[in-house]
């Protein structure tokens, strides 16, 4: 069975990403010949000396003019064992927030860094997106490594420096390869010319990596989508259907288990789970099913039909880790609107307490967010929600700030202080408050 | 398609279920949406996940073809059997009404792929639309590999991709102002085989023209295009009886077919899965105007 995984790309601008990309994807025989004939003719046509494999990836016309990459590429490429969806992010500070839209649904981030220059602001950034997001996976592609003439000590070096900025934002489990992308040593197969390195290629590793979460492990949450209620547009024999249709958050739900509704707390138990005419038994994340009640109970969208083993509270008050990703400034005092699953509800920004500082990973005072800032905030909400720690539940526990008058994405928000290592810090900074 | 024992989806299901979740937020998030129907093989597949969506109740939202005119006679065939299959309500914005009164200039090459705009952004606008169901999916070109599953279009249709909302997990962010709308692709991450894959698994059917058949075809710009009243053969150009069939459909002047001797699902996904070339470069002539031909039309609001 083909499994599926899903890799964001990130590193500083020149590392060299769009060429890993293009080399993972020519190597892994997923370029057709029309595309990379195009990509040879413009190569030409720049005089380059041989194919400039980031035209692969560099698809709008600004990214090819100014040879980077400003948004998100999505590209697809499978081995037999797995098939793949890369997000291709940018390098550039101005688009750390196309990162953030990456490494959202990424199960493994490769971060690339350029073993001639180690760590850069972007990579610091950017290990703190994959660490603030919980990206289960993170792999440092150490590249260029044929520009120090395969150095052991220099990449030991580098592979050190990344690997301790990592701890330090809470990441502990970073593997770390040698390679060129240009060249294509240890991106499909194991390089020669690296004999000191013992682990496997890029793609080997991406091969093997443990698929992520386990149904079992986590309780049941399902926000409901809407009310499938066919009245009398189905036939007789669905006039009185009812079900609640959406995809399965965490966890697993069988037939006959006992469910709370949030924010309500009503309680039913599930008679059916129906999928396209096929009546399940169980269905688990992240399926999208209808679920049947026993009882009639109030529900519409913007519910979290949830377990009664393990039922989240609800409240009105969200402390939260936040990326900021919008041009203006956030401010104390700031209405916006939050998305949470399902459901969006007013928000007001209570306080702003600090913000990450990436050099040393610790809180400082701020008054205010401004674009690529992450912060940690407090919300009051207009109306309650199950609101779980994102540390926990990255399915229920993340939400969207929106801009109620024109529909922008403001910014990526995480319930709980998503940096663990920082927490400690937050109580002792200043904090910007409304006043009351 | 069933659930293997292990507790984990399959690609395909994976895919499925992404692309059921995306078109049940578009319906409870926007007052009017539409899904983008010509009778091709992804937009079958979109309206077939949109069947499975609300099942037991109906498909809640008509669909939408933007004619050019210029139609494989099958493919017509099978748009309105699968319309009226389904009981859905059928819009066409047609090229050849813009053409007759004088809104639209024909192109001096004959084809209309480019000249759809136009009607489209008007039957949106016409229709009140907000959401616009479409079957672009990341692989086939590589503009399309920047857009987001919700993409919003400004008060003239356009795409501005230097300016895309972040989208985050699952939370899609579909709000928009008044005259704008949002373009949305539940088959974003499929690639051409998924879809292939997932027609043979869901065992769904599809125009005729998608398998092998014999037919009369010429030689154009590299591509092998039919005989018909819309695309006939030039000067030099020698008509023959092939066997081929369709990678896509679009403007019958200017899609090309591919030689191939596929005659059951199976059989395509064999030849998709050994293919060289993409099957925009295989099949349209429009694609390989210039590096950036699709993103420029895209811009102007094409599909």
């Amino acid at each position: 069975m083909r499994t599926l995984l899903r890799l964001a790309t990130a590193g500083s601008v020149d590392d060299g990403k769009s060429t890993l990309v293009g080399r993972l994807l020519f190597d892994s025989k997923s370029v057709l010949a029309d595309q990379f004939d195009a990509v040879e003719r413009v190569s030409r046509d720049r005089g380059l000396a041989s194919a400039d494999l980031a035209l692969l990836t560099d698809g709008l016309r600004s990214e090819r003019e100014q040879g980077i990459t400003i948004d998100v590429a999505y590209r697809y490429f499978a081995t037999a064992e797995r098939s793949f969806i890369l997000a291709d992010c940018p390098g550039h500070v101005q688009y750390t927030r196309n990162t953030v839209t990456g490494a959202s649904t990424a199960d493994v981030v490769v971060l690339l860094v350029d073993v001639r220059h180690g760590i850069q602001e972007q990579t610091r950034r950017h290990l703190a997106v994959a660490s603030l997001l919980r990206v289960p996976h993170v792999v440092v592609v150490v590249n260029k490594i044929d520009l120090v003439d395969f150095d052991e000590d220099t990449y030991t070096r580098v592979s050190d420096e990344v690997l301790e900025s990592a701890r330090s934002l809470g990441l502990y489990d970073v593997a770390t390869i040698p390679v060129s992308a240009l060249a294509g040593d240890n991106v499909v197969d194991r390089s020669e010319r690296t004999p000191w390195y013992d682990g496997p290629s890029l793609l080997t590793f991406l091969e093997q990596l443990s698929p992520v979460g386990d149904p079992h492990s986590e309780p049941l949450r399902f926000p409901v989508q809407l009310v499938i209620r066919p009245q009398s547009a189905a036939g007789e024999e669905f006039r009185d259907y009812r079900g609640y249709a959406g995809q399965v958050a965490s966890g697993l739900v069988r037939v006959g288990d006992a469910i709370t509704v949030q924010p309500s707390g009503r309680t039913s138990v599930v008679t059916g789970i129906d999928f396209a005419g096929q009546e399940l038994d169980e269905a688990f994340a992240p399926q999208s099913v209808t679920l049947r009640l026993q009882d009639d109970i109030d529900i519409s969208r913007g519910d979290l039909i949830v377990t009664s083993r393990s039922v989240p509270p609800v409240t009105q008050d969200i402390d939260g880790t936040i990326a900021w990703l919008a041009d203006g400034n956030l401010v104390p005092g700031t209405k916006v609107l939050l998305k949470h699953g399902t459901k969006t509800v007013q928000a007001m920004v209570k306080v702003i307490s600090g913000k990450l500082d990436l050099d040393d990973a610790r809180l400082l005072p701020a008054q205010s967010l401004g674009l690529n800032d992450i912060g940690h905030v407090t919300l009051r909400l207009a109306a309650p929600i199950p609101a779980e720690e994102y540390l926990h539940a990255r399915g229920t526990g993340a939400f969207l700030l929106i801009d109620a008058q024109d529909g922008t994405t403001l910014a990526a928000g995480m319930v709980g202080d998503a940096l663990l290592d920082t927490k400690a810090e937050v109580e002792a900074v200043s904090a910007a408050t409304v006043p009351a | 398609m069933t659930l293997t024992d292990e507790r984990r989806l399959t690609q395909l299901q994976w895919l499925e279920s992404e692309a059921i979740h995306i078109i049940r937020e578009v319906v409870s998030e926007f007052e009017k949406p539409v899904l983008l129907f010509s009778g091709g093989k992804d937009s079958v597949v979109m309206l077939h996940l949109a069947t499975k969506a609300f099942w037991p109740a109906p498909v809640p939202f008509p669909v939408l073809h933007v004619d050019t005119g210029h139609n494989f006679p099958e493919v017509l065939a099978y748009r309105d059997a699968t319309v009226e299959r389904l009981g859905l309500r059928l819009e066409v914005a047609s090229v050849q009404d813009y053409i007759d009164d004088g809104r639209l200039r024909e192109r001096s090459d004959g084809t209309r792929n480019q000249l759809q705009t136009q009607p489209l952004l008007d039957a949106i606008t016409d229709g009140k639309f907000d959401a616009v169901f479409g079957g672009g999916r990341r692989d086939e070109e590589k503009a399309r590999a920047k857009e987001r599953v919700f993409s919003l279009r400004d008060e003239f249709g356009q795409w501005d991709p230097r300016n895309q909302r972040p989208e985050l997990w699952n939370l899609y962010n579909g709000r928009h102002r008044p005259g704008e709308h949002v373009r949305v692709f539940p088959l974003s991450n499929w690639t051409e085989l998924d879809v292939w894959q997932y027609i043979g698994a869901e065992d769904i059917a599809l125009p005729e023209l998608y398998y092998a058949h014999h037919r009369e075809v010429f030689e154009r710009d590299g591509m092998l295009v039919a005989v018909s009243d819309v695309s006939l053969p030039r000067e030099g150009e020698t008509v023959e009886k092939r066997q081929v069939r369709y990678r896509t459909v679009g403007d019958m002047s200017c899609t090309g077919a591919v030689e191939s001797d596929a005659v059951t699902v199976d059989d395509v996904i064999v030849e998709v899965a050994a293919t060289r070339l993409t099957e925009r470069g295989a099949t349209r002539a429009d694609d390989r105007a210039s590096e950036a031909a699709m993103e420029d039309r895209k811009k102007e609001g094409y599909f």
